[in-house]
């Protein structure tokens, strides 16, 4: 085989998809439906890919110079009728995935709350240097590297940063999303299967990035209040000082949780960066350029 | 507190305790010693200053940009194996041979490297070469300037290789993006390397962008009129304009970032109203044509040689023509797809998504172009072709790829992953850097007189192309498995037999660079078998062939006239018809040609000390180099005579001695 086609690589993660835990082992609905759009714009591109190389390599073949049954044809450079085919097909694959694109930033948008029957909870997720903090407001309990979800409840984020840009993703549960100081952004997933999953941080934020991932549990809604009633009872109660200790630059951090939580903890994160000339800004970015403040 | 006279500057900036970085250095100032005395002994030194340092021809600066993007290629390939080599081995527990500040340091430098000073003067460089020929003009508009504009590209790059032993270099990714780039949170002086590198020789890109769009349009042979110019220039003239456009933003970008580290400013700062999302925009405003100003020129050479060697013109000029200037200014209104994980609006989104993917329409008409000049033609399987088919079925599955990242949702899930990086590898390597080994095996004759060695050739083609599969193929898959780009090391040890494989591929491209070492020894040793006296060793069609080989300082003794597209191939076809009748003499006429000058050189002496200083906060040389480069420049602009007369008699004798096989 002179080339391998991305196509087989295509195939041969596809099949040891079913067992890594990437991308292409999907967890939830937003994944499953971010995988789908994958598939169908790959089909849709390898059916035109994979012709043009065949007539690549087999047009190069045959008209070889020292090929005696070849025509040559040197006056051959323009045919209306081929121009417009040429234009039209990529015209018409883009035509196809752009469809594919506009449908899918609507129905996936991360904000986009998930239609469910059960009331979501919400989580708000600090990336520090170099940990997660992940805060349950309506808890009163927070845990540092390490999330526990309940199965078939969507969970509503909060992201924000102390400092450096940061991306929160867990690639079986959702896409990523940009974490930065001072402002929210917004992201919904839902498990639909228990087990533990891997999160991280995706973007590169200093000496200690490779180390800032972060397990996953969604367990069965009960083992979920139950894992919050134990939280309730052991650990160290987050406020103001203890959180000023957190974001002290550290590495590969243990994973713990936080008893209690002082009020308005996460509108303290975003309000300590200040920002006081923000709004004169703002009014020269159109709202839709801009994550939330 | 005292102040130094030396700034921040002291002994602690050299890694004294860091074998690997001292051993290379050590390594290198070797190397630079024993090449300066060799050529100090020899007596080339006068020879190198009087027709290489301070030439203004544009074939030499052409050969010296290419020259110097070779060797760090070199550089920035170093970098990559280790970062390879670190990640195939630090699996689970392993922190393998390099620690995170190093590591850090490696794949920003490696990503600064070979985008500016390895892609970059491989393309200048090689525009710099054809162009002026191609459009059968003697030289550039601006000579002297073109000297300048690749002095301060040297600069940059001298300053960027100092980070190594002398401080250190950024620790933030090439697009060093704040805050992580601000004083708060990089202190040391490696984003300030980075900085003021790119400065300098982003200055001197600006400046070549400028000169080049202004020979384009100003300075073209008789008779050759827009529709023909030879689709190279067609396509330098685009990647030229978005030059222009683009570096300037880049220009403004880092000054504000440089204003907010030196002066305490808050463009980018995350308190007192910064936003960091201004820079991750503005960067990409400038980052995205980036792109096509790198693969724009690539796509010239394959259309030059696609035609050359199907021995036919080119198919649908007027469509290629058209798809260049429409991914010209297509390039402008995709930048947002870099950052569709920054949570605007799915309007924005879908938009961005959408602009992304036109773009691919007009680069999917070329590659239908290139297929149908093959139809119908007599393909020759040399080395440029090879480089040519190699990219044409690897390119479009970077293409493919690439329309799947444009797919916000897609995007969301692959972006910052090894799924990334794979892709754009895979469309620069294909995309640019086959095109520059293409265009290099084909233009080589033309700057040495002699060919390089077909055999070497293709045994670099296949290393690469093999190697460049195995190296990157498996980062697809990898980042499928949701493997971030960037880590020093991991914990999912399922990665690990990927990499490796990766590793095996970052190993045979290496002997491909190997090979091409090879062949151009193995070349300059049968120069004498591989000599082309005849100026048009593969029967070529433009301009460019139409004189010696080398050309001389004039390029040609008579201007040529153009009538048609693929000038010389007409011309050509015409003398055959009436080669019976008696061959007209020329009459020569006496040549003005610029002068040398040494202001790029010694311009650049004092950019590099200007740099330097302000790197290190010494105050008072960064005044000195400023007023040196000022002053130099001033002397430049009040110089009496900037002209040589070459005499008719002695352009007759070169013309006679070295007559094409067509009298043009």
């Amino acid at each position: 085989m002179r080339y391998g086609p991305l196509a087989v690589v295509l195939l041969v993660a596809a099949t040891l998809g079913g067992c890594n835990g990437g991308v292409l082992d999907p967890k939830g609905p937003i994944t499953l439906a971010e995988r789908q759009i994958l598939f169908n714009a790959t089909g849709i591109m390898l059916a035109i890919v994979i012709p043009v190389v065949i007539a690549t390599l087999g047009v190069a073949f045959w008209f070889r110079a020292s090929n005696e049954r070849a025509r040559y044809r040197p006056d051959f450079t323009y045919s209306g009728r081929i121009e417009l085919l040429i234009w039209s097909i990529p015209l018409m694959t883009v035509l196809l995935t752009g469809t594919v694109a506009w449908i899918g930033s609507y129905d996936l948008d991360p904000p986009k709350p998930i239609a469910s029957s059960t009331k979501p909870i919400k989580v708000q997720a600090v990336s520090l240097d170099w940990k997660w903090l992940f805060i349950y407001p309506e808890h009163g309990i927070a845990s540092v590297n390490h999330l526990t979800i309940p199965v078939g409840t969507p969970v509503s984020f909060e992201l924000t940063s102390s400092g450096v840009m940061n991306s929160f993703f867990v690639p079986q549960l959702a896409g990523q999303i940009y974490t930065m100081a001072g402002m929210t952004t917004r992201l919904n997933l839902r498990a639909d299967h228990s087990g533990t999953y891997r999160g991280m941080s995706a973007n590169f934020s200093g000496d200690g990035f490779a180390d800032m991932y972060f397990n996953v549990d969604a367990v069965a809604p009960d083992s979920f209040a139950q894992w919050v009633a134990s939280a309730r009872t052991a650990g160290p109660v987050l406020d103001a000082q203890s959180y000023a200790a957190l974001v002290k630059p550290s590495k590969a951090v243990v994973p713990f949780t936080y008893r209690s939580i002082a009020d308005g903890l996460f509108a303290g994160i975003l309000a300590a960066v200040s920002q006081p000339t923000v709004e004169g800004l703002c009014v020269t970015y159109p709202n839709s350029m801009r994550a939330e403040r | 507190m005292s102040i130094s006279l030396l700034g921040k500057l002291s002994w602690d900036a050299v890694p004294l305790h860091e074998p690997i970085i001292m051993g290379t250095v050590g390594g290198v100032v070797v190397a630079i010693v024993s090449i300066l005395s060799w050529v100090t002994l020899k007596g080339y030194v006068p020879y190198l200053w009087r027709e290489w340092l301070t030439s203004v021809d544009h074939k030499r600066i052409g050969i010296m940009y290419i020259v110097l993007a070779l060797v760090m290629l070199l550089r920035g390939f170093a970098d990559a194996i280790m970062m390879r080599t670190q990640q195939a081995v630090a699996a689970g527990g392993a922190q393998g041979f390099l620690p995170p500040e190093h590591f850090d340091q490696i794949f920003s430098a490696h990503g600064t490297i070979m985008i500016f000073f390895v892609a970059m003067p491989l393309v200048i460089g090689l525009m710099n070469f054809v162009v002026p020929l191609q459009l059968g003009v003697r030289d550039v508009a601006f000579p002297t300037m073109n000297s300048i504009s690749f002095w301060l590209t040297a600069s940059g790059v001298l300053l960027t290789n100092l980070s190594l032993a002398v401080g250190e270099f950024a620790k933030t990714g090439w697009f060093a993006y704040p805050p992580l780039s601000e004083l708060q949170f990089s202190p040391g002086v490696g984003v300030d390397y980075y900085l003021w590198s790119l400065q300098i020789s982003g200055i001197g890109t600006l400046l070549s962008g400028v000169n080049f769009v202004t020979t384009i349009l100003k300075m073209r042979a008789p008779g050759m009129s827009y529709m023909r110019m030879p689709v190279f220039c067609w396509t330098a003239l685009a990647s030229n304009l978005l030059m222009v456009a683009a570096f300037p933003v880049l220009t403004a970008l880092f000054a504000m970032l440089l204003l907010d580290r030196y002066l305490g400013f808050h463009f980018f700062t995350v308190d007192a109203g910064g936003n960091a999302m201004m820079y991750v925009n503005l960067f990409w405003v400038w980052g995205h044509p980036e792109v096509y100003i790198l693969v724009l020129p690539a796509f010239g050479i394959y259309s030059e040689v696609a035609a050359t060697f199907s021995e036919k013109s080119l198919f649908g000029y007027r469509s290629m023509v058209l798809a260049t200037m429409a991914i010209c200014v297509l390039s402008y209104t995709v930048w947002l797809h870099h950052f569709f994980t920054m949570g605007a609006s799915a309007s924005v989104n879908a938009f961005f998504g959408i602009t992304s993917m036109i773009i691919g329409v007009p680069t999917g008409v070329k590659v239908f172009n290139w297929l149908f000049t093959m139809y119908g033609g007599r393909v020759r399987f040399t080395v440029p072709v090879l480089w040519t088919i190699g990219f044409m079925v690897s390119f479009v599955f970077g293409g493919l790829t690439g329309v799947l990242l444009a797919l916000p949702p897609v995007d969301w899930q692959v972006h910052n992953s090894l799924f990334l990086v794979a892709h754009f590898h895979h469309v620069i390597i294909p995309g640019v850097l086959f095109g520059a080994m293409a265009g290099y095996n084909y233009w080589f004759p033309k700057a040495f007189g002699f060919k390089l060695d077909e055999r070497w050739g293709k045994a670099a083609f296949w290393c690469w192309f093999i190697g460049f599969h195995l190296a990157f193929m498996p980062l697809y898959v990898t980042g499928l498995m949701g493997m971030a780009r960037r880590l020093q090391h991991y914990d999912v040890l399922a990665w690990q037999p990927w990499l490796l494989v990766a590793e095996v591929g970052a190993v045979v491209i290496l002997a491909g660079i190997i090979c091409q070492v090879v062949q151009l020894m193995v070349s300059i040793r049968h120069r004498e078998e591989l000599r082309d006296t005849t100026g048009d060793p593969w029967n070529g069609r433009t301009l460019e062939w139409a004189t010696a080989s080398p050309p001389p300082a004039w390029n040609f003794a008579v201007q040529p006239r153009v009538d048609e597209l693929d000038a010389f191939w007409a011309q050509k076809r015409h003398a055959f018809a009436k080669q019976d009748l008696p061959v007209q003499r020329h009459e020569y006429a006496p040549i003005e040609m610029p002068k040398n000058s040494p202001t790029g050189f010694v311009t650049a002496f004092f950019a590099v000390v200007t740099g330097f200083a302000l790197i290190w906060h010494i105050w008072w040389m960064a005044g000195f180099g400023v007023l040196g480069a000022t002053a130099t420049l001033l002397a430049f602009m009040f110089r009496t005579e900037d002209e040589v007369e070459i005499s008719a008699e002695q352009v007759g004798l070169f013309d006679r001695a070295h007559s094409v096989e067509v009298s043009l």
